[in-house]
Protein backbone atom coordinates (compact mmCIF):
# COMPACT_ATOMS: atom_id res chain seq x y z
CA UNK A 1 0.00 0.00 0.00
CA UNK A 2 1.50 3.58 -1.14
CA UNK A 3 0.17 6.71 0.96
CA UNK A 4 0.70 10.23 0.16
CA UNK A 5 0.81 13.73 2.99
CA UNK A 6 0.30 16.68 1.49
CA UNK A 7 3.66 17.47 2.62
CA UNK A 8 4.95 15.42 -0.08
CA UNK A 9 6.36 12.40 1.54
CA UNK A 10 5.22 8.91 0.77
CA UNK A 11 4.57 6.25 2.88
CA UNK A 12 4.83 2.04 1.82
CA UNK A 13 3.94 -0.64 3.78
CA UNK A 14 6.14 -3.61 4.03
CA UNK A 15 5.40 -6.00 6.28
CA UNK A 16 4.44 -4.94 9.68
CA UNK A 17 6.64 -1.10 8.80
CA UNK A 18 6.09 2.29 6.72
CA UNK A 19 8.85 3.30 4.67
CA UNK A 20 9.14 7.11 4.26
CA UNK A 21 10.53 8.89 1.57
CA UNK A 22 9.49 11.85 -0.27
CA UNK A 23 8.01 12.31 -3.84
CA UNK A 24 9.84 12.91 -7.10
CA UNK A 25 7.75 16.23 -7.34
CA UNK A 26 9.16 16.97 -4.09
CA UNK A 27 12.67 16.25 -4.95
CA UNK A 28 12.32 18.15 -8.06
CA UNK A 29 11.25 21.33 -6.62
CA UNK A 30 13.77 21.11 -3.67
CA UNK A 31 16.63 20.66 -6.68
CA UNK A 32 20.00 18.83 -6.21
CA UNK A 33 20.21 17.17 -2.93
CA UNK A 34 23.09 17.28 -0.90
CA UNK A 35 23.00 16.44 2.62
CA UNK A 36 20.34 14.39 4.10
CA UNK A 37 20.76 14.57 8.27
CA UNK A 38 18.42 11.00 9.06
CA UNK A 39 17.46 10.14 12.79
CA UNK A 40 18.82 8.07 15.03
CA UNK A 41 17.48 4.50 14.78
CA UNK A 42 15.29 3.68 17.78
CA UNK A 43 14.36 6.97 18.26
CA UNK A 44 10.90 7.55 18.97
CA UNK A 45 8.71 10.29 17.38
CA UNK A 46 5.54 11.46 17.45
CA UNK A 47 3.48 12.72 14.29
CA UNK A 48 4.69 16.25 13.16
CA UNK A 49 8.26 15.86 15.06
CA UNK A 50 11.24 17.22 12.72
CA UNK A 51 12.52 13.95 11.55
CA UNK A 52 14.43 14.64 8.63
CA UNK A 53 16.39 17.40 7.28
CA UNK A 54 17.16 17.46 3.71
CA UNK A 55 19.38 20.10 2.74
CA UNK A 56 19.69 21.01 -1.50
CA UNK A 57 22.23 23.52 -3.11
CA UNK A 58 18.98 26.26 -2.57
CA UNK A 59 18.20 25.61 1.39
CA UNK A 60 17.34 23.69 3.82
CA UNK A 61 13.47 21.94 4.18
CA UNK A 62 12.71 19.94 7.53
CA UNK A 63 10.66 16.58 6.86
CA UNK A 64 8.41 16.10 9.67
CA UNK A 65 7.39 12.18 10.86
CA UNK A 66 4.08 10.87 9.39
CA UNK A 67 2.69 9.06 11.99
CA UNK A 68 3.73 8.63 15.63
CA UNK A 69 6.17 5.45 15.99
CA UNK A 70 9.91 4.31 16.20
CA UNK A 71 12.34 4.87 13.88
CA UNK A 72 13.93 1.21 13.22
CA UNK A 73 15.85 1.59 10.17
CA UNK A 74 17.29 4.33 8.69
CA UNK A 75 18.88 4.45 5.03
CA UNK A 76 23.12 5.25 5.69
CA UNK A 77 23.53 5.11 1.48
CA UNK A 78 22.25 8.64 2.06
CA UNK A 79 24.94 9.57 4.23
CA UNK A 80 27.60 9.06 1.39
CA UNK A 81 25.27 9.54 -1.68
CA UNK A 82 22.24 12.38 -1.15
CA UNK A 83 21.69 12.59 -4.80
CA UNK A 84 19.69 9.15 -4.63
CA UNK A 85 17.48 11.11 -3.21
CA UNK A 86 16.66 12.67 -6.64
CA UNK A 87 17.15 9.89 -8.67
CA UNK A 88 15.42 7.12 -7.23
CA UNK A 89 13.30 9.50 -4.75
CA UNK A 90 10.70 6.84 -4.94
CA UNK A 91 12.66 3.54 -4.24
CA UNK A 92 16.22 3.72 -3.54
CA UNK A 93 16.42 7.41 -1.80
CA UNK A 94 13.95 6.43 0.86
CA UNK A 95 15.01 8.03 4.27
CA UNK A 96 13.73 5.40 7.09
CA UNK A 97 11.29 2.66 8.32
CA UNK A 98 9.05 2.85 11.16
CA UNK A 99 7.16 0.88 13.40
CA UNK A 100 3.56 1.87 14.01
CA UNK A 101 1.43 0.51 16.35
CA UNK A 102 -1.59 1.90 14.81
CA UNK A 103 -1.33 1.45 11.28
CA UNK A 104 -4.87 3.25 11.22
CA UNK A 105 -3.26 6.86 11.40
CA UNK A 106 -2.45 5.95 7.55
CA UNK A 107 -5.96 5.89 6.44
CA UNK A 108 -5.69 9.91 6.68
CA UNK A 109 -3.55 10.20 3.85
CA UNK A 110 -3.63 10.58 0.08
CA UNK A 111 -4.31 7.65 -2.40
CA UNK A 112 -2.24 8.16 -5.22
CA UNK A 113 -4.93 9.09 -7.98
CA UNK A 114 -5.84 11.96 -4.98
CA UNK A 115 -2.06 12.66 -4.60
CA UNK A 116 -1.60 13.31 -8.33
CA UNK A 117 -4.56 15.56 -8.05
CA UNK A 118 -2.84 17.73 -5.56
CA UNK A 119 -0.22 18.16 -7.40
CA UNK A 120 -1.93 18.92 -10.31
CA UNK B 1 1.53 44.95 -2.62
CA UNK B 2 3.89 46.39 -4.81
CA UNK B 3 4.96 44.35 -8.26
CA UNK B 4 8.26 43.28 -8.76
CA UNK B 5 9.68 45.30 -11.44
CA UNK B 6 11.19 43.25 -14.84
CA UNK B 7 14.50 43.49 -16.05
CA UNK B 8 14.39 43.73 -20.45
CA UNK B 9 15.19 40.08 -20.16
CA UNK B 10 12.47 39.03 -18.59
CA UNK B 11 10.52 37.23 -21.20
CA UNK B 12 14.07 35.87 -22.38
CA UNK B 13 14.27 33.95 -18.99
CA UNK B 14 10.74 32.57 -19.27
CA UNK B 15 10.97 31.39 -22.64
CA UNK B 16 14.81 29.94 -21.15
CA UNK B 17 12.12 27.93 -18.88
CA UNK B 18 13.61 30.10 -15.95
CA UNK B 19 12.36 29.66 -12.82
CA UNK B 20 11.45 33.44 -11.60
CA UNK B 21 11.59 34.91 -8.25
CA UNK B 22 11.01 38.33 -6.39
CA UNK B 23 14.60 39.59 -5.68
CA UNK B 24 15.78 43.05 -4.12
CA UNK B 25 12.21 44.43 -6.17
CA UNK B 26 12.66 42.36 -9.23
CA UNK B 27 11.37 39.37 -10.93
CA UNK B 28 14.48 37.47 -11.76
CA UNK B 29 15.41 33.82 -12.85
CA UNK B 30 16.99 31.64 -9.56
CA UNK B 31 17.45 28.88 -11.49
CA UNK B 32 17.12 27.42 -15.17
CA UNK B 33 18.24 23.60 -15.01
CA UNK B 34 19.40 23.80 -11.72
CA UNK B 35 22.02 25.49 -9.37
CA UNK B 36 24.23 22.70 -9.18
CA UNK B 37 24.65 21.98 -12.98
CA UNK B 38 24.74 26.49 -13.66
CA UNK B 39 27.28 26.56 -11.50
CA UNK B 40 29.60 24.09 -12.72
CA UNK B 41 28.81 25.24 -16.03
CA UNK B 42 29.99 28.53 -15.25
CA UNK B 43 33.06 27.34 -13.39
CA UNK B 44 34.07 25.27 -16.45
CA UNK B 45 32.50 26.85 -19.65
CA UNK B 46 30.61 30.40 -19.81
CA UNK B 47 27.60 31.36 -17.71
CA UNK B 48 25.70 34.40 -19.17
CA UNK B 49 24.09 36.37 -16.16
CA UNK B 50 21.25 38.51 -16.26
CA UNK B 51 22.48 41.74 -13.34
CA UNK B 52 20.01 44.27 -14.82
CA UNK B 53 18.71 44.72 -11.16
CA UNK B 54 21.93 46.15 -10.32
CA UNK B 55 22.19 49.88 -10.17
CA UNK B 56 24.18 52.02 -13.31
CA UNK B 57 25.32 55.26 -12.51
CA UNK B 58 27.25 57.85 -14.13
CA UNK B 59 28.70 60.64 -12.38
CA UNK B 60 29.87 63.69 -14.26
CA UNK B 61 31.74 67.01 -13.74
CA UNK B 62 33.81 69.86 -14.78
CA UNK B 63 36.93 67.83 -14.78
CA UNK B 64 37.73 64.48 -14.01
CA UNK B 65 39.77 65.64 -11.35
CA UNK B 66 35.99 67.29 -9.84
CA UNK B 67 34.16 63.87 -10.47
CA UNK B 68 37.00 62.34 -8.27
CA UNK B 69 37.45 64.24 -5.60
CA UNK B 70 34.01 64.70 -4.79
CA UNK B 71 33.32 60.97 -4.64
CA UNK B 72 36.63 60.52 -3.02
CA UNK B 73 34.96 62.43 -0.04
CA UNK B 74 32.42 59.27 0.24
CA UNK B 75 34.45 56.36 -0.92
CA UNK B 76 37.86 55.48 0.62
CA UNK B 77 39.64 54.49 -2.58
CA UNK B 78 42.09 55.98 -4.46
CA UNK B 79 39.81 57.29 -7.31
CA UNK B 80 41.93 60.31 -8.23
CA UNK B 81 44.75 58.11 -9.61
CA UNK B 82 42.61 56.05 -11.64
CA UNK B 83 43.63 55.42 -14.80
CA UNK B 84 41.21 55.97 -17.93
CA UNK B 85 39.74 52.83 -19.18
CA UNK B 86 40.31 51.06 -15.66
CA UNK B 87 37.83 49.86 -13.02
CA UNK B 88 38.46 49.41 -9.45
CA UNK B 89 36.12 47.92 -6.16
CA UNK B 90 35.15 49.97 -3.53
CA UNK B 91 32.58 51.39 -1.05
CA UNK B 92 30.38 53.72 0.69
CA UNK B 93 30.79 54.06 4.34
CA UNK B 94 28.59 55.68 7.23
CA UNK B 95 30.23 58.20 10.09
CA UNK B 96 30.85 54.80 12.14
CA UNK B 97 32.71 53.16 9.43
CA UNK B 98 30.84 50.84 8.38
CA UNK B 99 29.49 49.67 4.90
CA UNK B 100 26.52 51.42 3.49
CA UNK B 101 27.16 49.90 0.07
CA UNK B 102 30.01 47.95 -2.14
CA UNK B 103 30.09 48.73 -5.54
CA UNK B 104 32.43 48.88 -8.82
CA UNK B 105 33.69 52.29 -10.23
CA UNK B 106 34.98 52.66 -13.57
CA UNK B 107 36.89 55.64 -14.91
CA UNK B 108 35.44 56.55 -18.47
CA UNK B 109 37.01 59.57 -20.01
CA UNK B 110 36.15 62.51 -17.61
CA UNK B 111 33.11 60.52 -15.71
CA UNK B 112 33.03 57.68 -13.39
CA UNK B 113 30.41 54.75 -14.23
CA UNK B 114 29.29 53.35 -10.84
CA UNK B 115 27.75 49.75 -10.26
CA UNK B 116 25.87 49.57 -7.02
CA UNK B 117 24.13 46.51 -5.46
CA UNK B 118 20.15 46.61 -6.16
CA UNK B 119 18.82 46.21 -2.87
CA UNK B 120 20.97 50.03 -2.17
CA UNK B 121 20.76 51.47 -5.11
CA UNK B 122 17.89 54.36 -4.29
CA UNK B 123 19.79 55.06 -1.01
CA UNK B 124 23.20 55.18 -2.58
CA UNK B 125 21.84 57.47 -5.11
CA UNK B 126 19.96 59.79 -2.72
CA UNK B 127 23.53 59.57 -0.39
CA UNK B 128 25.62 60.46 -3.15
CA UNK B 129 23.84 63.89 -4.72
CA UNK B 130 23.08 64.70 -1.53
CA UNK B 131 26.97 64.78 -0.86
CA UNK B 132 28.30 66.27 -4.20
CA UNK B 133 29.34 69.83 -5.02
CA UNK B 134 27.52 72.34 -7.52
CA UNK B 135 28.82 70.97 -10.77
CA UNK B 136 29.54 67.33 -10.25
CA UNK B 137 26.57 65.44 -10.78
CA UNK B 138 24.94 62.08 -10.38
CA UNK B 139 22.87 59.91 -13.17
CA UNK B 140 21.02 57.34 -12.76
CA UNK B 141 21.42 55.01 -15.87
CA UNK B 142 17.93 53.29 -16.28
CA UNK B 143 17.79 52.95 -20.08
CA UNK B 144 20.81 49.95 -20.52
CA UNK B 145 20.34 46.37 -18.80
CA UNK B 146 23.54 44.70 -17.23
CA UNK B 147 24.46 41.04 -18.48
CA UNK B 148 27.71 39.30 -17.03
CA UNK B 149 29.06 36.58 -18.73
CA UNK B 150 31.61 34.57 -16.24
CA UNK B 151 33.93 31.46 -16.97
CA UNK B 152 36.93 30.11 -18.55
CA UNK B 153 35.55 29.85 -21.57
CA UNK B 154 33.86 33.49 -21.32
CA UNK B 155 36.97 35.10 -23.58
CA UNK B 156 36.32 32.87 -26.30
CA UNK B 157 32.53 33.80 -26.50
CA UNK B 158 32.92 37.17 -26.47
CA UNK B 159 35.93 37.55 -28.74
CA UNK B 160 33.46 35.74 -31.04
CA UNK B 161 31.31 38.98 -31.37
CA UNK B 162 33.71 41.50 -31.12
CA UNK B 163 37.73 40.28 -30.83
CA UNK B 164 38.99 43.70 -28.87
CA UNK B 165 37.22 41.06 -25.52
CA UNK B 166 40.83 39.19 -25.95
CA UNK B 167 43.43 42.61 -25.61
CA UNK B 168 41.16 43.03 -22.02
CA UNK B 169 42.89 42.66 -18.91
CA UNK B 170 41.11 42.22 -15.64
CA UNK B 171 39.33 45.51 -14.63
CA UNK B 172 39.67 47.09 -17.92
CA UNK B 173 36.76 49.29 -19.15
CA UNK B 174 36.08 50.04 -22.91
CA UNK B 175 33.39 50.63 -25.29
CA UNK B 176 32.65 47.82 -27.47
CA UNK B 177 30.51 46.90 -30.37
CA UNK B 178 28.70 44.01 -30.02
CA UNK B 179 25.41 42.92 -31.77
CA UNK B 180 25.11 46.26 -33.87
CA UNK B 181 25.39 48.73 -30.68
CA UNK B 182 28.31 50.32 -28.97
CA UNK B 183 28.38 48.61 -24.75
CA UNK B 184 30.25 49.33 -22.15
CA UNK B 185 32.12 46.73 -21.52
CA UNK B 186 34.45 45.73 -18.34
CA UNK B 187 36.69 42.36 -17.56
CA UNK B 188 35.25 41.93 -14.16
CA UNK B 189 32.30 39.78 -12.68
CA UNK B 190 31.34 38.49 -9.12
CA UNK B 191 32.35 34.89 -9.61
CA UNK B 192 36.06 34.30 -8.55
CA UNK B 193 36.29 33.52 -12.56
CA UNK B 194 37.03 35.53 -15.77
CA UNK B 195 34.95 37.24 -18.02
CA UNK B 196 33.02 40.73 -18.85
CA UNK B 197 30.18 42.27 -17.14
CA UNK B 198 28.08 44.28 -20.47
CA UNK B 199 26.05 47.29 -19.77
CA UNK B 200 24.08 47.28 -22.85
CA UNK B 201 21.29 50.03 -24.19
CA UNK B 202 17.69 48.07 -23.34
CA UNK B 203 16.42 47.56 -26.48
CA UNK B 204 19.75 45.45 -27.71
CA UNK B 205 19.71 43.46 -24.32
CA UNK B 206 17.86 40.60 -25.71
CA UNK B 207 19.50 40.40 -29.28
CA UNK B 208 22.78 40.42 -27.52
CA UNK B 209 21.55 38.06 -25.04
CA UNK B 210 20.44 35.91 -27.75
CA UNK B 211 23.54 36.02 -29.83
CA UNK B 212 25.79 34.97 -26.63
CA UNK B 213 23.35 32.08 -25.56
CA UNK B 214 23.59 30.91 -29.95
CA UNK B 215 27.12 30.47 -28.82
CA UNK B 216 27.80 26.00 -28.08
CA UNK B 217 29.91 27.35 -24.56
CA UNK B 218 27.27 29.92 -23.26
CA UNK B 219 24.52 29.09 -21.18
CA UNK B 220 22.01 31.00 -19.02
CA UNK B 221 22.96 30.86 -15.18
CA UNK B 222 20.41 31.71 -12.33
CA UNK B 223 20.57 34.01 -9.40
CA UNK B 224 21.19 30.71 -7.29
CA UNK B 225 24.39 29.98 -8.80
CA UNK B 226 25.33 33.54 -8.78
CA UNK B 227 25.62 33.10 -5.20
CA UNK B 228 27.24 29.98 -4.81
CA UNK B 229 29.42 31.00 -7.26
CA UNK B 230 30.50 34.37 -5.20
CA UNK B 231 30.25 32.41 -2.05
CA UNK B 232 33.38 29.26 -3.05
CA UNK B 233 34.96 32.68 -4.70
CA UNK B 234 34.88 34.08 -0.58
CA UNK B 235 33.27 37.30 -2.13
CA UNK B 236 31.27 39.83 0.10
CA UNK B 237 27.56 39.80 -0.43
CA UNK B 238 25.88 43.41 0.88
CA UNK B 239 23.27 42.60 3.80
CA UNK B 240 24.48 39.43 5.05
CA UNK B 241 28.86 39.42 5.11
CA UNK B 242 28.63 42.84 5.40
CA UNK B 243 26.55 45.60 5.99
CA UNK B 244 26.22 49.38 7.97
CA UNK B 245 28.00 47.94 10.77
CA UNK B 246 30.58 45.94 9.52
CA UNK B 247 33.81 48.04 8.82
CA UNK B 248 36.20 47.16 6.21
CA UNK B 249 38.75 45.95 8.13
CA UNK B 250 36.26 43.68 9.88
CA UNK B 251 35.54 42.50 6.51
CA UNK B 252 39.10 41.86 6.03
CA UNK B 253 38.38 44.43 2.60
CA UNK B 254 41.49 46.62 3.34
CA UNK B 255 42.79 45.55 0.46
CA UNK B 256 41.14 48.27 -1.53
CA UNK B 257 41.79 51.07 0.38
CA UNK B 258 44.86 52.09 -1.13
CA UNK B 259 47.66 53.40 0.76
CA UNK B 260 47.41 57.13 -0.41
CA UNK B 261 43.53 57.19 1.44
CA UNK B 262 45.27 55.38 4.08
CA UNK B 263 46.89 57.57 7.38
CA UNK B 264 50.03 59.25 6.04
CA UNK B 265 49.07 59.05 2.70
CA UNK B 266 48.30 62.11 0.34
CA UNK B 267 44.86 61.94 0.35
CA UNK B 268 44.31 60.20 3.85
CA UNK B 269 41.23 60.01 5.35
CA UNK B 270 38.13 62.71 4.05
CA UNK B 271 35.45 60.32 3.87
CA UNK B 272 32.85 59.10 6.40
CA UNK B 273 34.24 57.58 9.39
CA UNK B 274 37.66 58.23 8.21
CA UNK B 275 38.59 58.06 12.24
CA UNK B 276 37.72 54.56 12.44
CA UNK B 277 38.92 53.33 9.67
CA UNK B 278 41.93 55.05 10.10
CA UNK B 279 42.76 53.70 13.27
CA UNK B 280 40.97 50.09 12.81
CA UNK B 281 43.81 49.98 10.05
CA UNK B 282 46.56 50.47 12.64
CA UNK B 283 45.20 48.27 15.48
CA UNK B 284 42.74 45.54 14.16
CA UNK B 285 38.85 45.46 15.38
CA UNK B 286 37.56 42.42 17.62
CA UNK B 287 35.93 41.10 14.63
CA UNK B 288 37.01 39.56 11.58
CA UNK B 289 35.42 37.59 8.55
CA UNK B 290 36.66 34.40 7.87
CA UNK B 291 36.18 31.06 5.54
CA UNK B 292 35.17 28.47 7.54
CA UNK B 293 35.02 24.93 6.38
CA UNK B 294 32.54 22.65 8.07
CA UNK B 295 34.34 19.42 9.05
CA UNK B 296 31.25 17.22 8.09
CA UNK B 297 28.90 17.25 5.42
CA UNK B 298 25.75 19.34 6.28
CA UNK B 299 25.57 22.70 4.74
CA UNK B 300 25.98 25.75 7.10
CA UNK B 301 24.25 28.79 6.56
CA UNK B 302 23.81 32.11 7.73
CA UNK B 303 22.80 32.98 11.21
CA UNK B 304 24.43 29.69 12.32
CA UNK B 305 26.69 30.57 15.96
CA UNK B 306 29.92 29.60 16.05
CA UNK B 307 31.68 28.78 19.57
CA UNK B 308 35.36 28.24 20.51
CA UNK B 309 34.46 24.65 21.72
CA UNK B 310 32.05 21.90 22.36
CA UNK B 311 31.22 23.28 25.72
CA UNK B 312 31.58 26.90 25.26
CA UNK B 313 28.77 29.13 26.66
CA UNK B 314 28.66 32.52 24.68
CA UNK B 315 29.39 32.33 20.63
CA UNK B 316 32.25 34.06 19.28
CA UNK B 317 30.50 34.71 15.56
CA UNK B 318 27.89 33.92 13.63
CA UNK B 319 28.11 32.48 9.58
CA UNK B 320 27.22 35.41 7.74
CA UNK B 321 26.86 33.27 4.67
CA UNK B 322 27.31 29.45 3.58
CA UNK B 323 26.00 26.54 1.89
CA UNK B 324 27.29 23.97 -0.19
CA UNK B 325 30.09 24.36 -2.60
CA UNK B 326 29.32 22.47 -5.71
CA UNK B 327 33.02 23.06 -6.91
CA UNK B 328 34.93 22.20 -3.66
CA UNK B 329 31.95 19.20 -3.41
CA UNK B 330 31.47 20.60 0.42
CA UNK B 331 29.65 22.85 2.04
CA UNK B 332 31.59 26.43 2.96
CA UNK B 333 30.98 29.30 4.75
CA UNK B 334 31.63 32.87 5.66
CA UNK B 335 31.54 34.09 9.09
CA UNK B 336 32.18 37.38 11.20
CA UNK B 337 34.23 35.74 14.66
CA UNK B 338 35.80 37.05 17.50
CA UNK B 339 39.60 38.21 15.85
CA UNK B 340 41.40 36.25 18.31
CA UNK B 341 40.41 32.75 16.92
CA UNK B 342 40.80 33.98 12.87
CA UNK B 343 43.58 32.54 12.24
CA UNK B 344 43.81 30.00 9.55
CA UNK B 345 43.67 26.19 10.59
CA UNK B 346 42.03 27.58 14.02
CA UNK B 347 39.53 24.32 14.92
CA UNK B 348 36.00 25.48 16.68
CA UNK B 349 32.52 24.51 16.65
CA UNK B 350 29.44 25.48 14.67
CA UNK B 351 25.61 24.74 16.21
CA UNK B 352 23.41 22.99 13.64
CA UNK B 353 19.71 22.06 15.06
CA UNK B 354 21.32 21.99 18.56
CA UNK B 355 24.42 20.18 17.98
CA UNK B 356 27.40 21.81 18.23
CA UNK B 357 30.00 20.07 14.72
CA UNK B 358 33.37 20.67 14.12
CA UNK B 359 34.33 23.57 11.52
CA UNK B 360 37.75 24.98 10.80
CA UNK B 361 38.63 28.30 10.25
CA UNK B 362 40.19 28.67 6.41
CA UNK B 363 41.60 30.89 4.33
CA UNK B 364 39.60 32.35 0.80
CA UNK B 365 38.56 31.86 -1.87
CA UNK B 366 37.53 28.36 -1.35
CA UNK B 367 38.48 28.15 -5.02
CA UNK B 368 41.42 29.62 -6.51
CA UNK B 369 40.68 32.92 -8.88
CA UNK B 370 40.64 32.68 -12.58
CA UNK B 371 41.40 35.94 -13.58
CA UNK B 372 42.83 37.18 -16.40
CA UNK B 373 46.12 40.04 -14.67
Amino acid sequence: MLKFTEEHEWLRVEDDLVVVGITEHAATQLGDIVFVELPDEGAVVVKDDEAVVIESVKAASDILAPLSGEIVEVNTTLNDNPGLVNDDPIGDGWFFKMSVEDMSQLDEYLDEAAYKKLIG
Amino acid sequence: MDENRKTPLFDLHVALGGKIVGFAGYDLPVQYTGVLPEHLHTRTKAGLFDVSHMGQCVVAGPSYAAVAQALESLIPVDIAGLADGRQRYGFLTNDAGGIRDDLMLARRGDSVFMVVNAACKAADIAHIRAHLPDGVKLTEVTDRALLALQGPLAENALATLNPAARSMRFMDVIDMALAGVTCWVSRSGYTGEDGYEISVPAAQAEPLAVALLDLPDVAPIGLGARDSLRLEAGLCLYGHDIDDTTTPVAAGLTWAIQKVRRPGGARAGGYPGADIIGAELADAPPTARVGLLPDGRAPMREGVEIFADADAQTPIGRITSGGFGPTVQRPVAMALIDRGFAAPGTALCAELRGKRLPVTVAAMPFTPANFKR
